[in-house]
């Protein structure tokens, strides 16, 4: 069995309100460790624009969304908080004890008193092209990510998208693959400029294949995929044998197995008690844009106060016996947390 | 002044809105304001493609940035008359547009 990580409060989702929620809780000696699906922290604010600035941080007149994670980052560092990141949270088990088991998608448990959901949108998964028998080959020949290159190696690959990830796997795979097509629907690609043009060169040279004005429309294999059927604007359709197909159309987020935990959902959104933002299950809290309540906005302001208010009501639950005393930092500074 | 946006929904369904053009709302919000089934995700960064959706009306649109090009590759039943709501502002001359609800 795996070695199981004991902390006060899970936190699943690494966004910033789960990461302000680390200091919060730590203001109050609570040890606090993250999980979330994404590599790295940040959530939709790393994932999707951290170039975009951010208005609305009070005492911030603008921040870039990927500096205020960074801020967030070394603000919550004298509290030690840990990491399971790449992971998704599958399944929550209540123990004998009363504390929670949190175990991801690889398989890492985690215990604690408490839970927060912090999950914003839902975890992030690959955005899958509509062809009605995709879930059939998953894992038989289509990959959303390329995982292992190696697996490659030799075989005849049709990659999809016109995006950077597209570009850089149909470079990177070219000397190692059979053959490879890369398939997009328009002619002009959207990626780094020099990814363009080293495509653009493997295909002129005939090391690739590029097909554009397209799209991959079917599957063919008998349990494993041995061909595409290809969907061209003017030349109608027409099949590419293929071992492998990749389809890399970005990340799409979905709530995912939260909504099977037993907890109040509306919406797509999980229901709380304004009172403490915790949710129907005692010792399970939900911050963010996850939840939901009446007057509920999705503003990340708006998640660092549900954070802070969460926090009060989960010593209670997690220390029972001891005394809470609310305190400000400007009063007592900040006392970290040892690893 | 308000102006009328016709919203077909994916079940073939025709809902006339009436729309402001004075709270620089978009049609994604204009869709989300009558509960209809646009989830809006991203919030209007364009980066989502839940509001995608099909101009039926011969109406004059402002053209699409390169952040909703860029989304618009990424996302499915894209077709020449493709756009995504949040990125069309209301504005007085869209009075009379149709548009309809791309699947999801």
């Amino acid at each position: 069995m795996n070695q199981r990580i004991e902390t006060d409060i899970i936190i699943i989702g690494a966004g910033p309100v789960g990461l302000f929620a680390v200091f919060e809780a730590g203001l109050l000696k609570m040890r606090c460790h993250l999980i979330d699906a994404l590599p790295q922290p940040g959530g939709q604010l790393t994932e999707i624009y951290p170039k975009k600035p951010i208005y609305d941080i009070p005492g911030y007149p603008s921040v870039l969304a990927g500096d205020l994670v960074q801020n967030l980052m070394q603000q919550i560092a004298p509290f030690s908080p840990g990491f399971t990141l790449g992971e998704r949270a599958e399944s929550i088990e209540k123990q004998d004890d009363g504390r929670w088991l949190v175990t991801t998608s690889r398989g890492t448990q985690h215990l604690a008193p408490v839970i927060f959901v912090a999950g914003g949108l839902g975890s992030f998964e690959p955005r899958k092209p509509p062809i009605s028998n995709i879930d059939h080959f998953e894992d038989h020949g289509v990959e959303y990510f390329v995982r292992d290159p190696e697996m490659y190696k030799n075989r005849r690959i049709v990659i999809a998208g016109g995006g950077d990830s597209a570009l850089d796997w149909t470079i990177y795979l070219a000397d190692l693959a059979e053959q490879i097509t890369l398939i997009h629907r328009r002619t002009e690609f959207r990626g780094a400029p020099d990814s363009v043009e080293k495509v653009m060169e493997l295909a002129e040279s005939g090391k690739i294949k590029l097909i554009t004005n397209a799209q991959v429309i079917g599957l063919q294999g008998n349990g494993q995929l041995n061909g595409v059927t290809i969907q061209h604007d003017t030349e109608g359709e027409f099949e590419v044998a293929a071992d492998h197909f990749v389809p890399l159309f970005g990340l799409t987020p979905k709530l995912g197995p939260i909504g099977e935990w037993g907890l109040a959902i509306d919406k797509g959104a999980v229901e709380v008690n304004t009172l403490d933002y915790s949710t129907t299950v005692p010792g399970i809290y939900a911050i963010g844009d996850i939840n939901t309540y009446p007057g509920k906005l999705k503003l990340i302001l708006c998640g660092f106060h549900e954070a802070t208010l969460a926090c009060q009501s989960a010593f209670k639950v997690a220390f029972p016996d001891k005394k809470l005393s609310f305190k400000y930092t400007t009063v007592t500074g900040i006392e970290g947390i040892e690893k | 002044m308000d102006i009328q946006i016709n919203i077909i929904d994916r079940e073939g369904g025709r809902h006339e809105l009436l729309a402001p053009t004075d709270m620089n709302m978009s049609i994604m919000e204009l869709c989300k304001s009558y509960e209809l089934p646009v989830e809006g995700t991203c919030g209007g960064m364009a980066l989502c493609a839940s509001c995608h959706l099909y101009v039926l009306s011969g109406h004059e649109l402002s053209q699409p940035t390169d952040d909703e090009i860029a989304m618009l590759d990424a996302a499915f039943f894209v077709q020449p008359n493709s756009r995504l709501g949040c990125q069309l502002k209301l504005k007085e001359d869209m009075d009379g547009l149709t548009v309809e609800l791309a699947p999801v």
